[in-house]
């Protein structure tokens, strides 16, 4: 570890154990904090969880057929680029790729759902 | 405005041109103004020279995949004529820029008006020869070489060969080789998927070659692991020659350490010695020739363990540093939050904390340095972890290859910092 030069704090540890010790039990008491507010929180610490969210990133669903029946059926029609509802994204309304919410995949499940009142 | 943010920043090898890519896929590349005599205070002063749109946002219809333009690296080719060309990516398409000086202008062209305009051609009773005259200079920016549809996954890093001819491009899983004439195929040279998706433990998040050995690069993991690989010894590397880790006291681990072991960035030392790796709390620096650990590790902001929890749920604790070195290798830089960047003196074994943001830097002021206040009393300049603003990332930096000159990316802003002449 490289030496910092700061003005001694007089509450500083000095010995090098001592200091890998401080530096442990606050990574474990924010280890409990995060199990205390996501008990179904994965079992295997920074698995495959976190990697399949990062490679499904940009994930938007987005049904071609939809697209073009309603691209079709509006033939003559002047082609809406996005309706009032940005939420309709079948039917009637031709969605767009801009129109999509992105889906995001969440990792940490609702608090509703863990059924924990903070 | 969100398209502002900048993504990457890169010097060339001289360090007269500065380039920036941002999220909305726009590429800027600043000039360091020559000495002038009439103007001594401009000197080193860095000016834009040209903007160019590199990338535009896609929709892939097929896998329903949105691409996003912004740029995730810059990086420059060595200069070999007057002109400059540069490598930008996104997630799935690298470009060959070429950036070249326009400052005399053809007139007098026999078949046309000097608005361009085509003369009647039984108008023209006498032949002259064109005459070039000199113009306002225009830089202009062209696509050379498109280099697509060879990654699944999100490009995270390329790399320009020593050999001046080659670059890899890496993303999650993968690492291809190409040749910059050659926009058609690429080799894949490293392929860390598995069979089964579901066995999917770790993931490439850097790569790079070695500054002069063309046969060797590395690639850092979510693991915190680095391999380096020789491509001499076959042709697909998936295969090590070396594998860097440093041991982890099993008596620590926690849910975050392997998230906090993740490393997001690795750097080559100029002299190819040494490389540096960038995880959540530290930045090591490695002798290539000793695998068993780090020969220097430097806290950036240790202050931060006990704040895992917070960081998790803000994403922030994902955020992917980067750090360079200096051009003497003597001294290393990285960003943090609350807009402070780290570096530190190897030699000396000193470290300082700096600020980039408009409160703090006067144009040729000194920047004072910041200190972090843990617990306790604070001081009166002293910040408290909880007072440091986590939307204020400094993710991007870089250290001109041969002056003390840095460029600091806070978020949208830009800011160059030079050495102050005595």
């Amino acid at each position: 570890m490289s030496q910092k030069q700061e003005e001694e704090n007089p509450a500083e540890e000095t010995g090098e154990e001592k200091q890998e010790k401080e530096g442990i039990l606050p990574e474990r008491a924010e280890e409990a904090k995060l199990k205390a507010k996501y008990p179904s929180l994965g079992q295997k610490p920074g698995g495959s969880d976190f990697l399949m969210k990062r490679l499904q990133k940009g994930q938007k669903y987005f049904d071609s057929g939809d697209y073009n029946m309603a691209k079709a059926k509006m033939k003559n029609k002047q082609l809406p680029s996005a309706g009032p509802d940005k939420n309709l994204v079948t039917g009637d309304h031709i969605p767009t790729p801009q129109d999509l919410p992105q889906r995001k995949s969440s990792l940490v499940t609702s608090k509703l759902a863990g059924g924990q009142v903070e | 405005m969100a398209a502002d943010i900048i993504s990457t920043v890169e010097f060339n090898y001289s360090g007269d041109l500065l380039a920036t890519g941002d999220k909305g896929g726009r590429v800027v590349i600043f000039q360091r103004e020559q000495e002038n005599k009439s103007r001594p205070h401009s000197r080193g002063e860095y000016n834009v020279y040209s903007t160019f749109q590199s990338h535009e946002p896609e929709f892939d219809y097929l896998k329903s995949l949105e691409i996003e333009e912004k740029i995730n690296k810059i990086r420059w080719l060595p200069q070999q004529n007057a002109a400059h060309f540069l490598l930008s990516t996104n997630d799935k398409t690298i470009k060959l820029w070429k950036i070249s000086e326009r400052d005399k202008r053809a007139e007098g062209y026999n078949l046309k008006d000097e608005d361009g305009r085509l003369r009647d051609p039984f108008r023209i009773t006498a032949l002259r020869v064109p005459i070039l005259k000199p113009m306002d200079l225009m830089v202009e920016a062209s696509p050379r070489r498109i280099f697509a549809n060879a990654h699944t996954y999100h490009i995270n890093s390329i790399s320009v060969n020593s050999d001046h001819e080659t670059y890899l491009s890496a993303d999650d899983l993968r690492i291809n080789l190409w040749h910059l004439e050659i926009t058609d195929r690429s080799f894949n040279i490293v392929d860390i998927k598995p069979a089964n998706m579901e066995e999917l433990t770790e993931v490439i998040t850097a790569a790079e070659f070695h500054p002069h050995q063309c046969n060797v690069f590395v690639y850092s993991s979510s693991k915190g692991t680095i391999r380096l690989c020789d491509m001499r010894s076959s042709a697909l590397c998936d295969r090590h020659s070396k594998f860097f880790e440093e041991p982890e006291d099993p008596s620590s681990r926690s849910f975050f350490s392997e998230i906090i072991s993740s490393i997001s960035d690795v750097k080559f030392s100029h002299s190819g010695r040494y490389m540096m790796t960038r995880d959540y709390l530290s930045v090591k620096v490695w002798d290539l020739n000793m695998e068993s650990r780090p020969v220097e590790t430097h806290q950036v902001h240790e202050y931060l363990r006990s704040k895992l929890c917070s960081l998790y749920e803000n994403d922030c604790i994902f955020d992917k540093f980067e750090c360079c070195w200096n051009g003497s290798d003597s001294a290393i830089m990285t960003g943090s939050y609350n807009n402070f960047f780290r570096m530190f003196d190897r030699d000396t074994r000193r470290d300082v904390t700096l600020e980039a943001s408009r409160e703090s830097s006067k144009p040729r002021a000194s920047l004072k340095p910041r200190k972090v206040c843990t617990g306790g009393k604070r001081r009166k300049d002293e910040i408290s972890v909880d007072s440091l603003d986590f939307n204020k990332k400094i993710l991007h930096t870089a250290w001109h290859p041969v002056d003390n000159v840095i460029a600091v990316a806070a978020t949208n802003n830009l800011y160059i910092f030079q050495d102050k002449i005595n």
